[in-house]
């Protein structure tokens, strides 16, 4: 489709057809302020900040619904536009807890940067019940916490599990002044059909949806998600030698910056002092000694054998003596006297290889997956 | 071709084309010719809320003593809209209209005037000016300035008989508009009429239809508007619970302009005697033909079923509405795009209100042109308001467009009861405005109250007298606003809580300089960017009461005066040394012994314990008259009087 010309603040823009004024004055460089337009999701219109005056149009339009038309004539910021502006955020601010200090969003929140922007210099308003009543905030979700104290009512995070995650786990209850997140039937987000992905955290633009552990990284490492074979683009948020934060590549074809909650939260493992660093072998009583290292035989078989199947234990092994008794292993049958189960867990291209040596070195094609984690 | 039915296989005739409907319409003017007296007891909601029940059933219960269930026949009528005046009963070949009527005239109704041919005089109406009996209802004077169409076979048909409707003209205009007219042509006379919506918004219902008629989908929708939501509002109710046929006919005819095949009609699940006699009325219609496939032979098909609102004021709005039908929560959506393109399910859909459905059925018989002829040259047609608040003749009036209010409220109304002043009238429930005394002549009409800072609104009309506090009445609008806003908009969800507060503030004493600009500027806020008809009218009542009354606003903030005594933070009751003859009287009475006294000891009141209930003035008796009620800078007049 052709692009349409509009005029914006009496500069000629051009835009995508299709495209909405938000989008078109954005990308020509023009400042409308918005608090619920995220680009990830639908718009809906809610916040009001985004209005801008239209000509030939009665009432100011919400720039981030209103398709540009072509020739269309808009101004993003007249006295009249700029009033309203200042009082709905004036009204945003009357009804929300601004500790910004103790708020682990400070200087990333958008409301700070609208206040920035729009300017505000007094509370000329009363301070609303949501703030004097201190609502509980639900910490029940291990890797997240919910603040209702500083919800904006923006209902990003209900778009984003609607139409990102699918998932539907939250939606807007109640009316008029009570209307606020809720899951179904209130309950606390970790009994709830939430799946802790954390899409609606990334993209709260206040400091109501937190992680619990908030630290910023020193530097970011571009990787693969080691988790399943989808191989989402992560980046790695790193302080010192310690992993802090995991976020969505936006670039990586796969995901597109999303994240479920073993890639964006499962990183613990990596320090932890359980991770297995060698193979394990089990052992039985005579080997009872963690330390001591398993002989092996030519055979590939560990010394001192009594075949038996009996309660054994784990020791360490080296990578050569374990290669070397599992293929000595192996060797003891032939081909449809061998199955083959792969994991989940490997890549793609490890799957590959691996039904490839099923199939060519083990001469088999029982070969099969374990599907999920 | 069949010649004649008899009225025995009535129940279960099924119409099937044009001139068997004139045939059934043939049969049943005969039948009723020959039958008997008729007594009409009206049952709606007005009328049944003072008893209209109890006496229906003694009409019933005496007939059958007297064995005269052959030559009379008790009837259950919709509203007449004089609700003030109910149970009302119309009876006998004279139509004798009977008011305040309770089951134990009943005996002396069927004696008298029905047996005797007599007339019950004390049942009659008296006008209150010329103190006349009027034996009709054509001759009270609260009927003689009315206009009724759209309420004209209320309170004359039982509103669950089809064969009632039929009678009066029923679906004649829709045989007459699916055998002869094409849907073009219904637009056409639609937009003709000058017909615009009724409720609240006054959108042109002939452009709406032709938007839907035009716009590409084979299915669409046709929706019937019944969430009345205004408080005090009941003018939609009466229609769907007096006259509910014509609400069918009026969407059907609708569906058959627009190309619509299925009609809803999105009731409030308050109204249950208006879900009932329209389920009544759709059942009976599809067992008659009248509704479902081909309808009288021409090809047309059209369906209808309830939906029950659960009672958001919110869901009058068209896409809260859709929202609500579709099982999602009801919030409206932005618009473009309208309804009319993209409604239900995403498919082009009608929204009209009960009373402009209604209406069409009569444009429909009688043309455009005629409709057109009706009101003033801007405004077509007739209004229906309902009279509520401090006026004589509560109840549902039904008057040409451009007739003032001053000719509703007071030669209709009655004027103002106890011989108190007229103060304002609030149009338009809590989406309109107060109008003053000075601006009683404005004739009513969408553009001269839009210009006087209200609406019409869907109709309602709350009469304030001398003893209203104008800033209270804001309050309560707002409260009503804050509560029923669907808070998905910012300015809406906080701005009317933050309006709220305000004037809760300023009633209760602590109202701050500089308050009613705050309150000017956030409903300019409000009014301007919220998303929907709801945001961009609550602000109204405030607006204008600020606009007509900024004086009575000016006196609670800076003198901490209520001049109406309403405000109970602003004002204190005490007891005149001079006149209090020590009864005893107010002492018993007040219920948190604030009183302090005894026989032969002046009362005086504590006014650390008085909750300023009033109960020491009513009871003081009125040759004493010795407790007043006092307003102003209250801290001083209390420690003057301590």
């Amino acid at each position: 489709m052709s692009d349409v010309t509009l005029n914006i603040n009496g500069i000629t823009v051009r835009a995508d057809y299709g495209a909405t004024i938000l989008t078109a004055a954005h990308d020509a460089g023009i400042y409308i302020p918005t608090l619920c337009h995220c680009p990830d999701v639908s718009s809906i219109g809610v916040c009001r900040l985004c209005l801008v005056r239209i000509e030939s149009r009665r009432r100011p339009e919400p720039a981030c619904r209103t398709i540009a038309e072509e020739g269309m004539v808009v101004v993003t910021d007249d006295p009249e536009i700029e009033r309203l502006r200042r009082v709905i955020l004036e009204l945003i601010l009357s009804d929300h807890d601004f500790n910004c200090l103790l708020c682990p969003k400070s200087g990333q929140c958008r409301l700070q940067e609208l206040v920035n922007r729009i300017g505000f210099k007094e509370h000329r308003f009363n301070r609303l019940d949501r703030v004097a009543k201190d609502l509980p905030i639900d910490t029940s979700n291990p890797f997240f916490d919910f603040n209702p104290n500083k919800c904006v009512q923006c209902t990003i995070c209900v778009r984003t599990c609607h139409e990102i995650v699918g998932n539907d786990a939250i939606d807007m209850a109640y009316r008029s002044y009570d209307i606020r997140v809720s899951t179904f039937a209130d309950q606390p987000l970790n009994e709830s059909a939430c799946m802790s992905c954390g899409e609606c955290m990334e993209r709260c633009p206040v400091g109501a949806l937190v992680p619990k552990k908030a630290e910023y990284p020193n530097r970011e490492v571009k990787t693969t998600c080691p988790y399943c074979g989808v191989g989402c683009g992560l980046y790695l948020g790193v302080r010192g030698n310690t992993i802090v934060r995991a976020r969505g590549d936006d670039e990586s074809p796969v995901n597109k910056g999303n994240l479920c909650i073993r890639g964006r939260f499962g990183y613990n493992f990596v320090d932890s002092p359980d991770r297995l660093s060698l193979p394990l072998m089990r052992a039985y009583d005579e080997f009872t000694q963690p330390s001591s290292v398993v002989e092996v035989t030519e055979e590939g078989r560990p010394v001192t054998l009594p075949l038996v199947k009996r309660e054994g234990k784990f020791v360490e092994i080296n990578w050569d003596q374990a290669i070397k008794y599992v293929a000595s292993s192996l060797a003891h049958y032939k081909g449809e006297e061998i199955a083959a189960v792969s994991s989940a867990r490997c890549t793609n291209e490890e799957n590959y290889l691996f039904q490839k040596f099923t199939r060519s070195v083990l001469k088999t094609n029982n070969i099969d997956h374990c599907a999920r984690l | 071709m069949e010649k004649s039915i008899s009225i025995q296989s009535l129940e279960d005739y099924k119409i099937g084309s044009v001139e068997s409907l004139r045939l059934l319409r043939e049969t049943i003017f005969a039948d009723q010719q020959t039958t008997g007296k008729l007594v009409s007891v009206c049952c709606g909601s007005g009328c049944m809320s003072s008893g209209s029940e109890h006496v229906r059933d003694a009409f019933v219960r005496k007939i059958k003593d007297h064995e005269l269930e052959d030559e009379i026949t008790v009837k259950k009528t919709g509203c007449h809209g004089f609700c003030e005046r109910g149970p009302i009963v119309v009876a006998g070949p004279e139509k004798i209209f009977y008011q305040h009527v309770t089951k134990e005239d009943v005996p002396e109704i069927i004696s008298e005037t029905l047996i005797e041919n007599r007339v019950v005089e004390r049942l009659l109406y008296e006008d209150p000016v010329t103190g006349q009996k009027c034996f009709h209802e054509n001759d009270i004077p609260f009927y003689q300035k009315q206009r009724r169409i759209v309420l004209k076979n209320c309170g004359i048909i039982d509103p669950t008989s089809i064969e009632d409707y039929i009678k009066v003209d029923g679906f004649r205009a829709l045989a007459k508009i699916i055998s002869q007219m094409t849907p073009e042509g219904v637009i056409e006379e639609i937009k003709l009429s000058g017909l615009r919506g009724r409720g609240g918004a006054g959108f042109p219902a002939g452009i709406k239809w032709e938007t839907a008629r035009n716009a590409p989908g084979e299915e669409k929708y046709i929706i019937c508007n019944g969430d009345e939501g205004d408080p005090g509002a009941f003018m939609d109710r009466s229609v769907m619970e007096g006259d509910p046929y014509s609400v069918l006919e009026g969407m059907m005819i609708a569906g058959y302009a627009v190309g619509a095949s299925q009609g809803i009609i999105y009731v409030r699940a308050e109204y249950p005697l208006a879900v009932h006699h329209l389920s009544t009325a759709i059942a009976r219609a599809t067992d008659m033909r009248l509704l479902g496939h081909n309808i009288m032979g021409t090809g047309f098909n059209f369906e209808i079923k309830i939906v029950k609102g659960a009672g958001a004021f919110v869901c009058g709005e068209e896409t809260a509405l859709i929202a609500s039908i579709e099982g999602k929560s009801g919030r409206p959506k932005p618009k473009p795009p309208f309804p009319a393109i993209q409604g239900l399910w995403g498919k082009p859909t009608i929204i009209n209100n009960v009373e402009t459905l209604a209406n069409v059925s009569r444009i429909a018989l009688n043309g455009g042109k005629w409709y057109s002829e009706i009101g003033t040259p801007t405004d077509k047609g007739t209004k229906i308001f309902s009279l509520v608040g401090k006026v004589r003749n509560v109840g549902l009036v039904e008057v040409e467009m451009g007739t003032t209010l001053r000719e509703i409220i007071f030669d209709i109304g009655g004027g103002i009861p106890k011989g108190k002043r007229f103060k304002a009238v609030q149009t338009g429930g809590p989406s309109g405005g107060c109008i003053p005394e000075e601006l009683l002549d404005l004739p009513v009409g969408y553009e001269s109250l839009a210009k006087a800072g209200s609406i019409i609104g869907s109709g309602g009309m709350l009469v304030m007298d001398e003893d209203t506090c104008i800033v209270n009445i804001a309050r309560y609008f707002l409260d009503f606003a804050q509560n029923e806003s669907c808070g998905q908009c910012t300015p809406c969800r906080l701005g009317t809580k933050q309006m709220f507060k305000i004037l809760q503030d300023i009633t209760r004493g602590r109202g701050k300089p500089g308050d009613i600009e705050i309150l000017l500027e956030l409903s300019d806020a409000v009014k301007q960017a919220s998303i929907c008809g709801l945001g961009m009218t609550v602000p109204n009542p405030v607006i204008s009461t600020i606009q007509y009354f900024r004086k009575e606003y000016e006196e609670h903030i800076h003198e901490r005066r209520c001049q109406a005594l309403v405000c109970r933070s602003l004002i204190f009751y005490r007891i005149k040394d001079y006149r209090c003859k020590a009864c005893l009287k107010c002492l018993q009475a007040c219920p948190v012994d604030a009183i302090i006294g005894a026989k032969w000891q002046v009362h005086e009141i504590d006014q650390s314990k008085c909750i300023k209930c009033g109960t020491c003035m009513e009871v003081c008796p009125k040759r004493f008259n010795a407790v007043e009620c006092v307003t102003g800078l209250t801290e001083v007049l209390r420690d003057q009087s301590e």
